[in-house]
């Protein structure tokens, strides 16, 4: 499973990162290395054992839907640019244009 | 103040600040003192980035009352930056502080400042930190391990007693053995991560250095316990750490035969034969047991942390926090922050990451990778449910290496090959030092069964008392 220069490509734009060309080729043969260590894994016999272990795990702990009190040392306010009755105000969406009336 | 207060450790400083002996602020200008001293010159040790002032009110109360600590720069603080040694976090400030941190402030503590690390934690040398690298303070020449790198120069520097660090695979436990100091990582869940800027969720810890097993557990006594803030954050009581010296009578310690490969450097070896016939001279037995998935916890564990960490850092893109580079629209703005934000370490481990949860690679790589955790989780369950209270093995293969002197990527993850096993089972881990090869410090390592800190301790606090003055020689 080689990774190509359009693999690198293609990752970097779902993760949103701008590659210069120039660093291409430098990536593609570091994951290759990395990558060409991880193919131990396919020879063991594992098939089942995440399922056990995710049914023997405690589990998360849930807590009472209700606000939390995370300790802010600014008020909520302060965090956006305009707020209205409690809510934070934000720029029109060019999308939303058609949506009625906006902030 | 007598001039060695902060040298006695922290439960000391804690007593004479308590007792109207010393005062916060006469403890904070020692620490200053040592700080500005060991950053002067070219070579200075760089471990403190952002330094703190001294509070305006400080408690003379408190388990830790005037006792110095610094903060890992990827935990939350109100009153100093908080930017995981990043270009793309350059001077921003948290609206809420880590849970940790405030825990520590509340029981006296004095936070010197931000300590420097690699890069969101990535890395194993805290070479890959916008701030530049931090230098060993026993040898400048070399690294002083990573990520937590600067919290472990700040105490190894004896700036505090005590620190915080964070540890993904051994970040704790790896730069506490180049430094020749204690470190700490607690069972997944005994600490919250309410403020821990995430990398990989799900292997995640807050964890204290010290300068002795005593500072380390103090800290986490103080630190551990649950947090609403935290879904994953455990409500179990937490039992006492501080459980002191004392014989080993009944206690099993288990010898993992994978970690004494036949390439080990029969130094270290050497050294850990030391520290396993102190153990035997205190009562314990030694046995030795099998962990036969040993070899794939760095596979797995290099799969799995990048691929929590390209989710974990899709937030980082010139919206909501630091950084933004304008571009051409709102996607070319997204790329071009992130490319200049992220260094190389980073976005090496964002493609990796990215890569292994892709279509077409999910199964064969990232299932199959939580698969073999799973195996080696069951390794370590089978082991202590055989009668085994705690294993001992290397932290790492060998001494600090000089900084600079690794370049290749999976050359560098392998010095995390004995720690990373401890993050992907959730176990509690300690680091101590046994000993020094060519007058570097040489750790050796404590794992126990999750949440059984205690005996971790009991171990720890009777191989350093065993050890006294061998440990640093």
């Amino acid at each position: 499973m080689a990774v190509t220069p359009e693999d690198v490509r293609h990752v970097a734009a779902l993760a949103r990162l701008t590659i210069p060309e120039t660093q291409l080729a430098g990536y593609v043969e570091q994951l290759n290395g990395i990558l060409g260590h991880m193919d131990a894994l396919q020879r063991v016999a594992s098939a089942g054992a995440a399922q056990a272990a995710d049914d023997a795990a405690e589990g998360m702990r849930l807590r009472d839907d209700a606000p939390g009190a995370i300790a802010l040392n600014a008020q909520p306010e302060a965090f956006a640019p305009a707020v209205r009755d409690g809510f934070f105000l934000v720029p029109r969406l060019a999308t939303h244009e058609d949506a009625g009336e906006g902030a | 103040m007598s001039a060695s207060l902060i040298d006695r450790g922290a439960a000391a400083i804690a007593a004479a600040v308590q007792a109207g002996e010393s005062t916060p602020a006469a403890v904070w200008t020692e620490a200053v003192g040592r700080l500005d001293a060991s950053h002067a010159g070219p070579d200075g040790i760089n471990a403190v980035v952002h330094r703190a002032s001294l509070p305006a009110t400080s408690a003379s109360t408190g388990a830790l009352a005037g006792v110095p600590v610094a903060i890992k720069d990827n935990l939350a603080t109100f009153d100093l930056p908080t930017t995981c040694g990043s270009r793309i976090l350059e001077g921003w400030v948290s609206p809420y502080e880590a849970t940790a941190v405030r825990r520590l402030r509340e029981a006296g503590a004095l936070v010197v400042g931000k300590a420097n690390m690699d890069e969101f934690a990535m890395g194993s040398s805290t070479e890959h930190s916008c701030y530049g690298p931090t230098r060993n303070p026993v040898d400048r020449s070399r690294a002083p391990g990573g990520s937590s790198g600067g919290s472990a120069a700040a105490v190894a520097a004896r700036i505090a007693p005590i620190a915080l660090g964070s540890e993904t695979g051994g970040s704790v436990r790896q730069p506490a053995a180049f430094c020749g100091i204690v470190g700490v990582k607690p069972t997944y869940g005994r600490v919250s991560r309410h403020g821990l800027v995430a990398f990989a969720s799900s292997l995640d810890c807050v964890a204290p250095f010290g300068r002795t097993v005593d500072d380390a557990a103090l800290a986490l006594e103080v630190i551990a316990g649950h947090d609403p803030l935290d879904a994953t954050s455990s409500d179990r009581p937490v039992p006492a750490m501080r459980v002191g010296e004392g014989r080993l009578d009944g206690v099993v310690i288990g010898v993992p035969r994978e970690y004494f490969p036949a390439s080990l450097d029969p130094r270290v070896r050497a050294h850990c034969d030391r520290a396993l016939d102190a153990l035997r001279a205190r009562g314990a037995t030694v046995r030795e047991v099998s962990l036969p998935h040993t070899e794939l916890a760095i596979p797995v564990y290099y799969i799995l942390a990048p691929a929590e960490a390209s989710a974990n850092l899709a937030r980082f893109d010139g919206v909501r926090y630091g950084l933004r580079v304008p571009a051409d629209g709102v996607q070319a703005m997204y790329g071009a922050t992130r490319a200049a934000g992220f260094g190389p370490e980073v976005t090496r481990r964002i493609l990796l990451g990215t890569y292994v949860l892709s279509a077409g690679f999910y199964d064969a790589y990232y299932r199959k990778a939580q698969e073999v955790r799973a195996l080696i989780t069951r390794d370590f369950d089978a082991v202590f449910a055989d009668g085994v209270h705690a294993l001992f093995t290397p932290t790492t293969p060998g001494p600090a290496f000089a900084l600079g002197a690794i370049s290749d990527p999976y050359e560098m993850y392998l010095s995390d090959i004995y720690t990373v096993t401890a993050n992907l089972a959730g176990l509690p881990g300690l680091s101590l030092p046994i000993g020094r090869l060519e007058g570097l410090p040489v750790g050796g390592q404590l794992l126990a069964a999750r949440f059984d800190e205690p005996t971790m301790f009991r171990v720890a606090y009777a191989l350093e008392a065993a050890l006294g003055p061998e440990a640093h020689r």
